[in-house]
Protein backbone atom coordinates (compact mmCIF):
# COMPACT_ATOMS: atom_id res chain seq x y z
CA UNK A 1 0.00 0.00 0.00
CA UNK A 2 1.10 3.52 -0.69
CA UNK A 3 1.37 6.11 2.03
CA UNK A 4 -0.49 9.27 1.09
CA UNK A 5 0.70 12.26 3.01
CA UNK A 6 -0.38 15.67 1.84
CA UNK A 7 1.59 18.32 3.60
CA UNK A 8 0.41 21.66 2.40
CA UNK A 9 1.43 25.08 3.50
CA UNK A 10 -1.64 26.84 4.80
CA UNK A 11 -2.63 30.41 4.12
CA UNK A 12 -1.82 32.16 7.37
CA UNK A 13 -4.75 34.53 7.09
CA UNK A 14 -7.52 32.18 6.15
CA UNK A 15 -8.85 28.75 6.83
CA UNK A 16 -8.50 27.87 3.19
CA UNK A 17 -5.24 26.69 1.77
CA UNK A 18 -3.78 28.86 -0.93
CA UNK A 19 -4.59 27.21 -4.23
CA UNK A 20 -1.59 25.99 -6.13
CA UNK A 21 -0.96 28.31 -9.02
CA UNK A 22 -1.38 25.69 -11.72
CA UNK A 23 -5.04 25.19 -10.87
CA UNK A 24 -5.98 28.85 -10.79
CA UNK A 25 -8.24 29.96 -13.58
CA UNK A 26 -9.51 26.49 -14.33
CA UNK A 27 -12.82 25.80 -16.06
CA UNK A 28 -15.25 23.88 -13.88
CA UNK A 29 -17.45 21.62 -15.99
CA UNK A 30 -19.98 20.79 -13.28
CA UNK A 31 -21.39 23.41 -10.92
CA UNK A 32 -24.80 23.04 -9.28
CA UNK A 33 -26.95 26.08 -8.70
CA UNK A 34 -29.99 25.62 -6.49
CA UNK A 35 -33.21 27.49 -5.90
CA UNK A 36 -33.66 29.67 -2.84
CA UNK A 37 -37.24 28.54 -2.50
CA UNK A 38 -40.00 26.58 -4.25
CA UNK A 39 -41.31 29.67 -6.05
CA UNK A 40 -38.11 30.78 -7.77
CA UNK A 41 -39.35 29.69 -11.19
CA UNK A 42 -42.78 31.28 -10.86
CA UNK A 43 -41.88 34.62 -12.50
CA UNK A 44 -40.82 32.69 -15.59
CA UNK A 45 -44.01 30.66 -16.02
CA UNK A 46 -47.03 31.77 -18.02
CA UNK A 47 -50.24 32.25 -16.06
CA UNK A 48 -51.51 28.99 -17.48
CA UNK A 49 -48.59 26.94 -16.20
CA UNK A 50 -48.20 28.85 -12.95
CA UNK A 51 -51.75 27.94 -12.07
CA UNK A 52 -51.05 24.36 -13.07
CA UNK A 53 -48.01 24.29 -10.82
CA UNK A 54 -49.91 25.79 -7.90
CA UNK A 55 -53.06 23.70 -8.20
CA UNK A 56 -51.95 20.43 -9.77
CA UNK A 57 -48.17 20.22 -9.47
CA UNK A 58 -45.49 18.04 -10.93
CA UNK A 59 -45.62 14.42 -11.99
CA UNK A 60 -42.08 13.17 -11.49
CA UNK A 61 -40.91 9.77 -12.61
CA UNK A 62 -39.99 8.63 -9.14
CA UNK A 63 -42.21 7.58 -6.29
CA UNK A 64 -40.50 9.57 -3.57
CA UNK A 65 -41.46 13.10 -4.46
CA UNK A 66 -40.01 14.84 -1.41
CA UNK A 67 -36.63 13.16 -1.27
CA UNK A 68 -34.13 11.50 -3.55
CA UNK A 69 -34.36 7.85 -4.52
CA UNK A 70 -31.22 7.14 -2.54
CA UNK A 71 -31.03 9.68 0.28
CA UNK A 72 -27.47 10.69 0.99
CA UNK A 73 -25.68 10.82 4.29
CA UNK A 74 -27.45 12.78 6.95
CA UNK A 75 -26.90 15.41 8.24
CA UNK A 76 -25.72 17.16 5.17
CA UNK A 77 -28.29 15.79 2.74
CA UNK A 78 -25.56 14.77 0.35
CA UNK A 79 -23.96 18.20 0.35
CA UNK A 80 -20.58 19.43 1.49
CA UNK A 81 -21.44 20.17 5.10
CA UNK A 82 -19.58 23.47 4.94
CA UNK A 83 -21.61 24.61 1.93
CA UNK A 84 -24.86 25.29 3.80
CA UNK A 85 -25.24 29.08 3.68
CA UNK A 86 -25.20 30.73 7.10
CA UNK A 87 -27.97 32.97 5.83
CA UNK A 88 -30.21 29.94 5.39
CA UNK A 89 -31.24 28.12 2.27
CA UNK A 90 -29.81 25.16 0.41
CA UNK A 91 -26.20 24.63 -0.68
CA UNK A 92 -25.72 26.09 -4.13
CA UNK A 93 -28.50 28.66 -3.65
CA UNK A 94 -26.26 31.48 -2.48
CA UNK A 95 -24.09 33.08 -5.16
CA UNK A 96 -21.75 34.91 -2.72
CA UNK A 97 -20.95 31.62 -0.94
CA UNK A 98 -20.42 29.87 -4.27
CA UNK A 99 -18.05 32.66 -5.22
CA UNK A 100 -16.19 32.37 -1.91
CA UNK A 101 -15.87 28.58 -1.90
CA UNK A 102 -15.34 28.00 -5.60
CA UNK A 103 -15.34 30.81 -8.17
CA UNK A 104 -13.15 33.32 -6.36
CA UNK A 105 -11.07 30.82 -4.38
CA UNK A 106 -9.76 29.30 -7.60
CA UNK A 107 -10.31 32.31 -9.87
CA UNK A 108 -12.49 29.99 -11.95
CA UNK A 109 -12.50 31.16 -15.56
CA UNK A 110 -15.86 29.60 -16.35
CA UNK A 111 -18.31 27.42 -14.42
CA UNK A 112 -20.62 25.23 -16.46
CA UNK A 113 -23.96 25.10 -14.69
CA UNK A 114 -25.85 21.85 -14.26
CA UNK A 115 -29.17 22.80 -12.67
CA UNK A 116 -30.84 19.71 -11.25
CA UNK A 117 -33.90 21.62 -10.11
CA UNK A 118 -37.42 22.27 -11.30
CA UNK A 119 -38.22 18.82 -12.59
CA UNK A 120 -38.87 20.01 -16.15
CA UNK A 121 -36.70 17.48 -17.98
CA UNK A 122 -38.25 14.49 -16.16
CA UNK A 123 -41.85 15.69 -15.96
CA UNK A 124 -44.46 13.20 -17.19
CA UNK A 125 -46.81 15.96 -18.31
CA UNK A 126 -44.49 16.93 -21.13
CA UNK A 127 -46.12 20.27 -21.84
CA UNK A 128 -45.71 21.32 -18.23
CA UNK A 129 -42.21 19.84 -18.37
CA UNK A 130 -41.36 21.99 -21.37
CA UNK A 131 -42.70 25.09 -19.58
CA UNK A 132 -40.63 24.28 -16.48
CA UNK A 133 -37.55 23.67 -18.62
CA UNK A 134 -37.97 27.08 -20.24
CA UNK A 135 -38.45 28.64 -16.80
CA UNK A 136 -35.27 26.94 -15.59
CA UNK A 137 -33.41 28.52 -18.50
CA UNK A 138 -34.70 32.00 -17.70
CA UNK A 139 -33.94 31.41 -14.02
CA UNK A 140 -30.32 30.49 -14.83
CA UNK A 141 -29.85 33.73 -16.74
CA UNK A 142 -31.52 35.94 -14.14
CA UNK A 143 -30.05 34.40 -10.98
CA UNK A 144 -26.66 33.14 -12.12
CA UNK A 145 -25.33 33.93 -15.61
CA UNK A 146 -26.15 37.64 -15.62
CA UNK A 147 -25.02 38.34 -12.01
CA UNK A 148 -21.79 36.38 -12.56
CA UNK A 149 -20.85 36.04 -16.25
CA UNK A 150 -18.32 33.34 -15.39
CA UNK A 151 -21.30 31.02 -15.01
CA UNK A 152 -22.57 29.52 -18.25
CA UNK A 153 -26.04 28.03 -18.48
CA UNK A 154 -27.15 24.63 -19.71
CA UNK A 155 -30.32 24.63 -21.76
CA UNK A 156 -32.96 22.46 -20.11
CA UNK A 157 -35.36 20.53 -22.33
CA UNK A 158 -37.88 17.73 -21.94
CA UNK A 159 -36.82 15.27 -24.61
CA UNK A 160 -40.21 13.55 -24.61
CA UNK A 161 -41.64 16.70 -26.20
CA UNK A 162 -39.64 16.89 -29.40
CA UNK A 163 -41.13 20.07 -30.88
CA UNK A 164 -40.85 22.06 -27.66
CA UNK A 165 -37.29 20.84 -27.07
CA UNK A 166 -36.18 21.87 -30.54
CA UNK A 167 -37.93 25.22 -30.23
CA UNK A 168 -36.15 25.87 -26.93
CA UNK A 169 -32.75 24.95 -28.40
CA UNK A 170 -33.32 27.19 -31.42
CA UNK A 171 -34.50 30.04 -29.22
CA UNK A 172 -31.20 29.94 -27.28
CA UNK A 173 -28.99 29.53 -30.33
CA UNK A 174 -26.30 32.18 -30.47
CA UNK A 175 -26.82 33.24 -26.85
CA UNK A 176 -23.31 32.88 -25.45
CA UNK A 177 -24.64 32.73 -21.92
CA UNK A 178 -25.62 29.13 -22.68
CA UNK A 179 -22.84 26.64 -23.33
CA UNK A 180 -24.67 23.40 -23.94
CA UNK A 181 -27.91 21.44 -23.77
CA UNK A 182 -28.59 19.21 -20.76
CA UNK A 183 -30.31 15.91 -21.45
CA UNK A 184 -31.18 13.51 -18.61
CA UNK A 185 -28.96 10.44 -18.98
CA UNK A 186 -31.64 8.11 -17.69
CA UNK A 187 -34.43 8.28 -20.23
CA UNK A 188 -37.39 6.20 -21.23
CA UNK A 189 -35.28 4.61 -23.97
CA UNK A 190 -31.56 4.59 -24.72
CA UNK A 191 -30.55 7.99 -26.08
CA UNK A 192 -29.38 6.69 -29.44
CA UNK A 193 -32.92 5.69 -30.53
CA UNK A 194 -34.23 7.42 -33.62
CA UNK A 195 -37.00 9.20 -31.77
CA UNK A 196 -34.35 11.39 -30.15
CA UNK A 197 -32.38 12.15 -33.31
CA UNK A 198 -34.23 15.38 -34.20
CA UNK A 199 -33.32 16.85 -30.83
CA UNK A 200 -29.71 15.73 -31.08
CA UNK A 201 -29.59 17.16 -34.62
CA UNK A 202 -30.88 20.50 -33.34
CA UNK A 203 -28.14 20.57 -30.70
CA UNK A 204 -25.43 19.91 -33.27
CA UNK A 205 -26.91 22.31 -35.82
CA UNK A 206 -26.85 25.11 -33.26
CA UNK A 207 -23.34 24.37 -32.00
CA UNK A 208 -24.40 23.11 -28.61
CA UNK A 209 -22.63 20.09 -27.12
CA UNK A 210 -25.02 17.73 -25.35
CA UNK A 211 -24.22 17.28 -21.69
CA UNK A 212 -25.43 14.15 -19.92
CA UNK A 213 -25.30 14.61 -16.18
CA UNK A 214 -25.95 11.74 -13.76
CA UNK A 215 -28.27 10.77 -11.88
CA UNK A 216 -32.00 11.13 -11.30
CA UNK A 217 -34.34 8.42 -12.42
CA UNK A 218 -36.46 7.68 -15.45
CA UNK A 219 -38.67 5.34 -13.49
CA UNK A 220 -36.69 2.33 -14.72
CA UNK A 221 -34.49 0.56 -12.19
CA UNK A 222 -31.09 2.18 -12.11
CA UNK A 223 -29.28 -1.06 -12.90
CA UNK A 224 -30.01 -3.66 -15.53
CA UNK A 225 -30.62 -6.14 -12.74
CA UNK A 226 -33.02 -4.11 -10.62
CA UNK A 227 -33.01 -1.56 -7.84
CA UNK A 228 -29.93 -1.30 -5.60
CA UNK A 229 -30.33 -1.59 -1.83
CA UNK A 230 -27.73 0.97 -0.82
CA UNK A 231 -26.55 4.38 -1.95
CA UNK A 232 -23.11 2.80 -2.08
CA UNK A 233 -24.59 0.44 -4.65
CA UNK A 234 -26.46 3.18 -6.53
CA UNK A 235 -23.35 5.33 -6.92
CA UNK A 236 -21.47 2.88 -9.19
CA UNK A 237 -24.69 2.33 -11.17
CA UNK A 238 -23.86 5.71 -12.72
CA UNK A 239 -21.18 3.84 -14.61
CA UNK A 240 -23.75 1.45 -16.07
CA UNK A 241 -25.86 4.40 -17.14
CA UNK A 242 -22.93 6.03 -18.89
CA UNK A 243 -21.97 2.76 -20.55
CA UNK A 244 -25.52 2.37 -21.82
CA UNK A 245 -25.47 5.88 -23.28
CA UNK A 246 -22.14 5.44 -25.03
CA UNK A 247 -23.09 2.02 -26.37
CA UNK A 248 -26.48 3.20 -27.62
CA UNK A 249 -25.14 6.33 -29.32
CA UNK A 250 -22.41 4.32 -31.04
CA UNK A 251 -24.42 1.26 -32.05
CA UNK A 252 -27.46 3.15 -33.35
CA UNK A 253 -25.18 5.01 -35.74
CA UNK A 254 -25.93 8.43 -34.27
CA UNK A 255 -22.42 9.65 -34.99
CA UNK A 256 -22.73 8.60 -38.63
CA UNK A 257 -26.05 10.41 -38.87
CA UNK A 258 -24.92 13.54 -36.99
CA UNK A 259 -21.19 13.86 -37.66
CA UNK A 260 -20.78 17.10 -35.71
CA UNK A 261 -22.55 15.89 -32.54
CA UNK A 262 -20.52 16.41 -29.37
CA UNK A 263 -21.41 14.53 -26.19
CA UNK A 264 -20.16 15.38 -22.69
CA UNK A 265 -20.49 12.78 -19.95
CA UNK A 266 -20.75 14.47 -16.57
CA UNK A 267 -20.39 12.87 -13.14
CA UNK A 268 -19.79 9.37 -14.38
CA UNK A 269 -16.03 9.25 -13.87
CA UNK A 270 -14.14 7.86 -16.83
CA UNK A 271 -11.85 4.92 -15.99
CA UNK A 272 -14.51 2.49 -17.27
CA UNK A 273 -14.37 3.91 -20.80
CA UNK A 274 -11.32 2.07 -22.15
CA UNK A 275 -12.62 -1.37 -21.12
CA UNK A 276 -16.02 -0.66 -22.67
CA UNK A 277 -14.39 0.39 -25.92
CA UNK A 278 -12.19 -2.71 -26.00
CA UNK A 279 -15.31 -4.84 -25.74
CA UNK A 280 -17.22 -2.81 -28.33
CA UNK A 281 -14.30 -2.94 -30.76
CA UNK A 282 -13.81 -6.67 -30.31
CA UNK A 283 -17.42 -7.49 -31.10
CA UNK A 284 -17.71 -4.93 -33.87
CA UNK A 285 -15.15 -6.99 -35.78
CA UNK A 286 -17.35 -10.08 -35.41
CA UNK A 287 -20.83 -8.61 -35.59
CA UNK A 288 -20.39 -6.06 -38.37
CA UNK A 289 -23.16 -7.64 -40.40
CA UNK A 290 -25.70 -6.62 -37.80
CA UNK A 291 -24.56 -3.00 -37.68
CA UNK A 292 -23.27 -2.29 -41.18
CA UNK A 293 -23.95 1.40 -40.66
CA UNK A 294 -20.88 1.57 -38.42
CA UNK A 295 -18.10 2.53 -40.80
CA UNK A 296 -15.44 2.83 -38.13
CA UNK A 297 -14.57 1.05 -34.92
CA UNK A 298 -16.63 2.08 -31.88
CA UNK A 299 -13.55 3.48 -30.14
CA UNK A 300 -12.98 5.86 -33.04
CA UNK A 301 -16.50 7.26 -32.71
CA UNK A 302 -15.98 7.57 -28.97
CA UNK A 303 -12.75 9.45 -29.36
CA UNK A 304 -14.14 11.82 -31.96
CA UNK A 305 -17.47 12.59 -30.30
CA UNK A 306 -17.29 12.02 -26.56
CA UNK A 307 -15.78 14.14 -23.81
CA UNK A 308 -15.66 13.08 -20.18
CA UNK A 309 -15.52 15.15 -17.01
CA UNK A 310 -13.42 13.98 -14.12
CA UNK A 311 -15.62 13.90 -11.02
CA UNK A 312 -16.15 11.62 -9.14
CA UNK A 313 -12.57 10.89 -10.02
CA UNK A 314 -11.27 7.36 -9.73
CA UNK A 315 -8.52 6.83 -7.16
CA UNK A 316 -6.71 3.69 -8.28
CA UNK A 317 -4.68 1.80 -5.71
CA UNK A 318 -1.70 2.20 -7.99
CA UNK A 319 -1.88 5.96 -8.73
CA UNK A 320 0.15 5.61 -11.91
CA UNK A 321 -2.71 3.63 -13.46
CA UNK A 322 -4.50 6.97 -13.74
CA UNK A 323 -1.92 8.12 -16.28
CA UNK A 324 -2.40 5.07 -18.49
CA UNK A 325 -6.17 5.52 -18.36
CA UNK A 326 -5.96 9.19 -19.31
CA UNK A 327 -3.54 8.37 -22.08
CA UNK A 328 -5.93 5.84 -23.57
CA UNK A 329 -8.95 8.14 -23.45
CA UNK A 330 -6.82 11.00 -24.68
CA UNK A 331 -5.86 13.97 -22.52
CA UNK A 332 -7.65 16.12 -25.10
CA UNK A 333 -11.01 14.57 -24.17
CA UNK A 334 -10.97 14.92 -20.38
CA UNK A 335 -12.23 18.05 -18.59
CA UNK A 336 -12.01 18.86 -14.91
CA UNK A 337 -15.19 19.19 -12.88
CA UNK A 338 -15.82 19.74 -9.19
CA UNK A 339 -19.54 18.98 -8.73
CA UNK A 340 -19.72 21.78 -6.16
CA UNK A 341 -21.48 21.71 -3.67
CA UNK A 342 -22.22 17.98 -3.56
CA UNK A 343 -20.63 15.76 -0.92
CA UNK A 344 -18.51 13.87 -3.41
CA UNK A 345 -17.20 16.98 -5.15
CA UNK A 346 -13.52 17.08 -6.09
CA UNK A 347 -11.00 19.75 -5.16
CA UNK A 348 -8.89 20.75 -8.17
CA UNK A 349 -5.75 20.82 -6.02
CA UNK A 350 -5.93 17.28 -4.76
CA UNK A 351 -8.26 15.25 -6.96
CA UNK A 352 -5.50 13.63 -9.00
CA UNK A 353 -3.40 11.46 -6.72
CA UNK A 354 -0.49 11.57 -9.12
CA UNK A 355 1.13 14.58 -10.80
CA UNK A 356 0.04 15.08 -14.39
CA UNK A 357 2.39 16.16 -17.17
CA UNK A 358 2.14 19.94 -17.56
CA UNK A 359 0.61 19.83 -21.03
CA UNK A 360 -2.08 17.37 -19.87
CA UNK A 361 -2.81 19.59 -16.91
CA UNK A 362 -3.36 22.62 -19.12
CA UNK A 363 -5.70 20.65 -21.35
CA UNK A 364 -7.70 18.99 -18.60
CA UNK A 365 -8.11 22.06 -16.40
CA UNK A 366 -8.65 24.63 -19.16
CA UNK A 367 -7.89 24.15 -22.81
CA UNK A 368 -10.20 21.24 -23.63
CA UNK A 369 -13.28 23.02 -22.27
CA UNK A 370 -12.18 26.25 -23.89
CA UNK A 371 -12.01 24.56 -27.27
CA UNK A 372 -15.17 22.49 -26.90
CA UNK A 373 -17.34 25.41 -25.78
CA UNK A 374 -15.53 27.97 -27.92
CA UNK A 375 -14.65 30.16 -24.93
CA UNK A 376 -12.30 33.13 -24.84
CA UNK B 1 8.20 25.42 19.59
CA UNK B 2 5.84 27.66 21.48
CA UNK B 3 3.22 26.84 24.04
CA UNK B 4 -0.24 28.15 23.25
CA UNK B 5 -3.10 28.37 25.72
CA UNK B 6 -6.07 27.52 23.50
CA UNK B 7 -9.04 27.10 25.82
CA UNK B 8 -10.24 26.51 29.33
CA UNK B 9 -10.81 22.84 29.95
CA UNK B 10 -14.45 23.36 30.90
CA UNK B 11 -15.18 25.08 27.58
CA UNK B 12 -15.16 21.79 25.73
CA UNK B 13 -17.72 19.20 26.76
CA UNK B 14 -17.29 15.50 26.08
CA UNK B 15 -18.45 14.69 22.55
CA UNK B 16 -17.81 18.16 21.21
CA UNK B 17 -15.07 19.97 19.35
CA UNK B 18 -13.73 23.48 19.49
CA UNK B 19 -11.71 24.81 16.59
CA UNK B 20 -8.83 27.05 17.59
CA UNK B 21 -6.15 28.76 15.54
CA UNK B 22 -2.51 28.27 16.45
CA UNK B 23 0.18 29.90 14.33
CA UNK B 24 -2.30 30.35 11.50
CA UNK B 25 -3.35 26.72 11.52
CA UNK B 26 -6.78 25.59 12.60
CA UNK B 27 -6.82 22.75 15.10
CA UNK B 28 -9.89 20.94 16.34
CA UNK B 29 -9.71 20.24 20.09
CA UNK B 30 -11.93 17.28 20.99
CA UNK B 31 -12.99 15.85 24.31
CA UNK B 32 -13.53 12.12 24.23
CA UNK B 33 -14.52 10.80 27.64
CA UNK B 34 -12.30 12.72 30.02
CA UNK B 35 -9.49 13.21 27.57
CA UNK B 36 -8.62 15.93 25.09
CA UNK B 37 -7.26 15.41 21.60
CA UNK B 38 -6.23 17.69 18.79
CA UNK B 39 -6.41 17.25 15.03
CA UNK B 40 -5.33 19.63 12.32
CA UNK B 41 -8.50 20.89 10.67
CA UNK B 42 -7.67 19.49 7.29
CA UNK B 43 -8.53 16.15 5.77
CA UNK B 44 -5.50 14.47 4.19
CA UNK B 45 -7.70 13.18 1.37
CA UNK B 46 -8.70 16.43 -0.38
CA UNK B 47 -8.15 19.17 2.16
CA UNK B 48 -11.66 19.59 3.62
CA UNK B 49 -12.17 21.22 7.05
CA UNK B 50 -12.12 17.84 8.78
CA UNK B 51 -13.04 18.96 12.28
CA UNK B 52 -16.29 20.51 11.09
CA UNK B 53 -17.61 17.04 10.31
CA UNK B 54 -19.78 14.82 12.45
CA UNK B 55 -18.48 13.12 15.58
CA UNK B 56 -19.67 9.56 15.18
CA UNK B 57 -19.17 6.01 16.35
CA UNK B 58 -17.55 3.22 14.40
CA UNK B 59 -20.17 0.86 12.98
CA UNK B 60 -18.95 -2.65 12.30
CA UNK B 61 -20.71 -5.78 11.10
CA UNK B 62 -18.87 -9.08 11.49
CA UNK B 63 -21.45 -10.57 9.13
CA UNK B 64 -24.25 -8.95 7.08
CA UNK B 65 -27.09 -8.02 9.42
CA UNK B 66 -25.01 -8.23 12.58
CA UNK B 67 -24.32 -4.59 13.40
CA UNK B 68 -22.25 -3.35 16.30
CA UNK B 69 -21.73 0.24 17.27
CA UNK B 70 -18.23 0.55 18.62
CA UNK B 71 -16.00 3.39 19.74
CA UNK B 72 -18.92 5.70 20.57
CA UNK B 73 -18.06 9.32 19.85
CA UNK B 74 -14.46 8.49 19.03
CA UNK B 75 -14.57 9.04 15.28
CA UNK B 76 -14.67 12.20 13.19
CA UNK B 77 -16.32 11.90 9.77
CA UNK B 78 -15.11 14.31 7.09
CA UNK B 79 -17.77 16.81 5.99
CA UNK B 80 -16.99 16.19 2.32
CA UNK B 81 -16.26 12.57 1.45
CA UNK B 82 -17.13 10.85 4.74
CA UNK B 83 -13.67 9.48 5.50
CA UNK B 84 -13.61 8.52 9.17
CA UNK B 85 -10.68 9.09 11.52
CA UNK B 86 -9.99 8.02 15.06
CA UNK B 87 -10.02 11.31 16.94
CA UNK B 88 -7.39 10.09 19.37
CA UNK B 89 -4.79 9.14 16.79
CA UNK B 90 -5.77 10.68 13.49
CA UNK B 91 -5.81 7.17 12.11
CA UNK B 92 -8.13 6.77 9.14
CA UNK B 93 -10.34 3.74 9.31
CA UNK B 94 -11.57 3.94 5.73
CA UNK B 95 -8.16 3.01 4.48
CA UNK B 96 -6.01 2.63 7.56
CA UNK B 97 -2.86 1.90 5.64
CA UNK B 98 -2.75 4.94 3.48
CA UNK B 99 -4.35 8.04 4.96
CA UNK B 100 -3.52 9.61 8.25
CA UNK B 101 -4.80 12.92 9.62
CA UNK B 102 -2.25 14.85 11.58
CA UNK B 103 -2.84 14.51 15.30
CA UNK B 104 -1.61 16.92 17.92
CA UNK B 105 -1.28 16.13 21.56
CA UNK B 106 -3.55 18.14 23.79
CA UNK B 107 -3.65 17.72 27.51
CA UNK B 108 -5.32 19.13 30.58
CA UNK B 109 -2.74 20.31 33.01
CA UNK B 110 -4.13 20.08 36.48
CA UNK B 111 -0.68 20.61 37.88
CA UNK B 112 0.28 16.98 37.84
CA UNK B 113 1.37 14.64 35.08
CA UNK B 114 0.63 14.99 31.40
CA UNK B 115 -1.79 12.75 29.53
CA UNK B 116 -0.19 11.54 26.37
CA UNK B 117 -2.13 10.36 23.35
CA UNK B 118 -1.54 6.77 22.33
CA UNK B 119 -0.25 7.81 18.92
CA UNK B 120 0.68 11.22 17.64
CA UNK B 121 2.30 12.36 14.44
CA UNK B 122 3.61 15.45 16.18
CA UNK B 123 3.84 15.54 19.90
CA UNK B 124 3.43 18.75 21.81
CA UNK B 125 4.83 19.78 25.11
CA UNK B 126 2.33 20.75 27.76
CA UNK B 127 2.96 22.60 30.95
CA UNK B 128 0.95 23.23 34.08
CA UNK B 129 -1.18 26.33 33.88
CA UNK B 130 -4.15 25.83 36.13
CA UNK B 131 -6.82 24.05 34.04
CA UNK B 132 -6.00 25.50 30.66
CA UNK B 133 -5.53 23.43 27.56
CA UNK B 134 -2.11 24.08 26.11
CA UNK B 135 -0.93 23.09 22.65
CA UNK B 136 2.73 23.20 21.86
CA UNK B 137 3.77 23.58 18.24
Amino acid sequence: MNMTVLDRKPDQSSQNDTPAQSHMGFIDCDVHPYVKGPNDFDPFLSKRWLEHKQTIGGRPRQGLAKTSMYPRMSPGAGMRMDSWPKTGGHPGSDLPLMQEQLLDLFDVAYGLLAPLVGGGPGERNVEFGAAMATAANEWQLAHWCDPDPRLLGAIQVNIEHTEAAIAEIEKRAGDRRFAQVNVPPRGLEPLGRRRYWPILEACAANNFPVSLHLGGTSGHASTGGGWPSFYHEEHPSYVQTMQTLVTSLVCEGVFEQIPNLKIVLVEGGFAWLPALCWRLDKHWKRLKAEVPHLKRSPSEYVHDHIWVTTQPIEEPERPQDMLATLEWIGPDRVMFSTDYPHWDQDDPRYAFKIPLPDDWKRKIYRDNAKALYNLD
Amino acid sequence: MTRHVVAKAEEIQAGTCKIVTVKGREIGIFKVGDDFYGLINRCPHQGAPLCRGEIVSRLVAPTPGDYRLTRPGEMIRCPWHCWEYDIRTGQSLCDPNSVHARAFDVAVEPGKTLVEGPFVAESVQVTVEESYLVVTM
